[in-house]
């Protein structure tokens, strides 16, 4: 019963390990695009999730056969595919608008260290550098 | 097993402080989740991951490491607290994950709902034999459609923050000398 449930849920643990570990990046490390690293490995693990669910084990590639659907063939359920390439597409906007406003962030600031940006933020401003 | 081999690069993302190796492995971790994904039968799904994730994104991290320098330093305070809460919420999804069906069972529920649909019928419907291609590009047309708007909004984005940056940049440098 353990090992059964072991064996059909590994995929989940592992995509669950993962999503752990990008989000330990993202809340545990002050260097900003190291923070980004760590949403896209939170982000390629939901990928993962999605598409572990539409895997059907002795099935193939939603590609028609024969063209009509007819044949006997089990085919992977395509509707997960479809969301995730969206989502890739999106994923990769919004990683390049974090990036660009971490290179913002580092011409205002001189850092991308997020305590040190905090304690510029506390104390004296940079002369010259301030605003943005 | 190539999920266990995504689980140590991503363990290795974590430990490494050069921001330039990260990159890398990131890129690695990318191609790995692509080969992942044909073996799951997502075939247009991986070499999107393989061209946008490992291609793309790793060039944009490049460009962003160029102009930011590589170094991380140190973590200033303990790593018991975000520990915690990423293990309580570890524990919670793996609770979650008790009661879903096991993995690749054709009779899960997933599979019975607009996806027979689309398998059956999207070759009369619309005539491409890629189910993939079908769904994306009609019965969730709009969905794209609304992608494109995103994909632009970030384009827009990116370029006044960074043109808006070389303005400013500009200004000063006139202002001063």
């Amino acid at each position: 019963m353990t090992l059964d449930l072991l064996l059909t849920h590994y995929n989940y643990w592992v995509v669950i390990f993962l999503m752990m570990v990008g989000f330990y990046i993202l809340i545990s490390r002050g260097n900003l695009i190291k923070k980004i690293v760590g949403l896209n490995v939170f982000q390629t693990s939901v990928f993962m999730l999605y598409i572990s669910l539409g895997k059907i084990t002795e099935g193939t590639p939603p590609i028609l056969v024969d063209g009509y659907g007819e044949a006997d063939v089990v085919y992977s359920n395509p509707l997960p595919h479809v969301l995730i390439l969206t989502a890739i597409v999106v994923g990769i906007a919004t990683t390049s608008v974090g990036l660009a406003l971490a290179v913002r962030i580092k011409e205002a600031y001189g850092t991308l260290e997020e305590d040190e940006i905090t304690g510029i933020e506390a104390g004296i401003e940079p002369a010259g550098e301030a605003g943005g | 097993m190539l999920l266990t081999l995504l689980a140590a690069t991503g363990f290795a993302l974590l430990r490494i402080r050069n921001l330039f190796a990260v990159v890398m492995l990131a890129g690695v971790y990318s191609l790995l989740s692509a080969g992942l994904f044909t073996v799951m039968d997502a075939v247009d799904v991986a070499f999107t991951e393989a061209a946008v994730g490992a291609g793309i994104s790793t060039v944009l991290f490049l460009g962003a490491l160029a102009l930011c320098g590589h170094h991380e330093s140190k973590p200033g305070h303990t790593p018991l607290l975000p520990l915690f809460v990423v293990c309580l919420t570890g524990a919670a999804l793996v609770y979650g994950t008790m009661d879903m069906p096991g993995f690749g069972e054709a009779s899960n529920p997933v599979h019975h709902h607009v996806a027979d649909h689309y398998l059956e019928e999207s070759y009369g419907e619309i005539g491409i034999p890629n189910v993939v291609t079908s769904v994306l590009a009609s019965y969730r047309g709009y969905d794209t459609m609304g992608e494109t708007t995103v994909v632009f909004a970030a384009a827009v984005g990116v370029m006044i923050l960074l043109v808006g940056g070389a303005r400013a940049r500009r200004a000063r440098g006139g202002g001063e000398g």
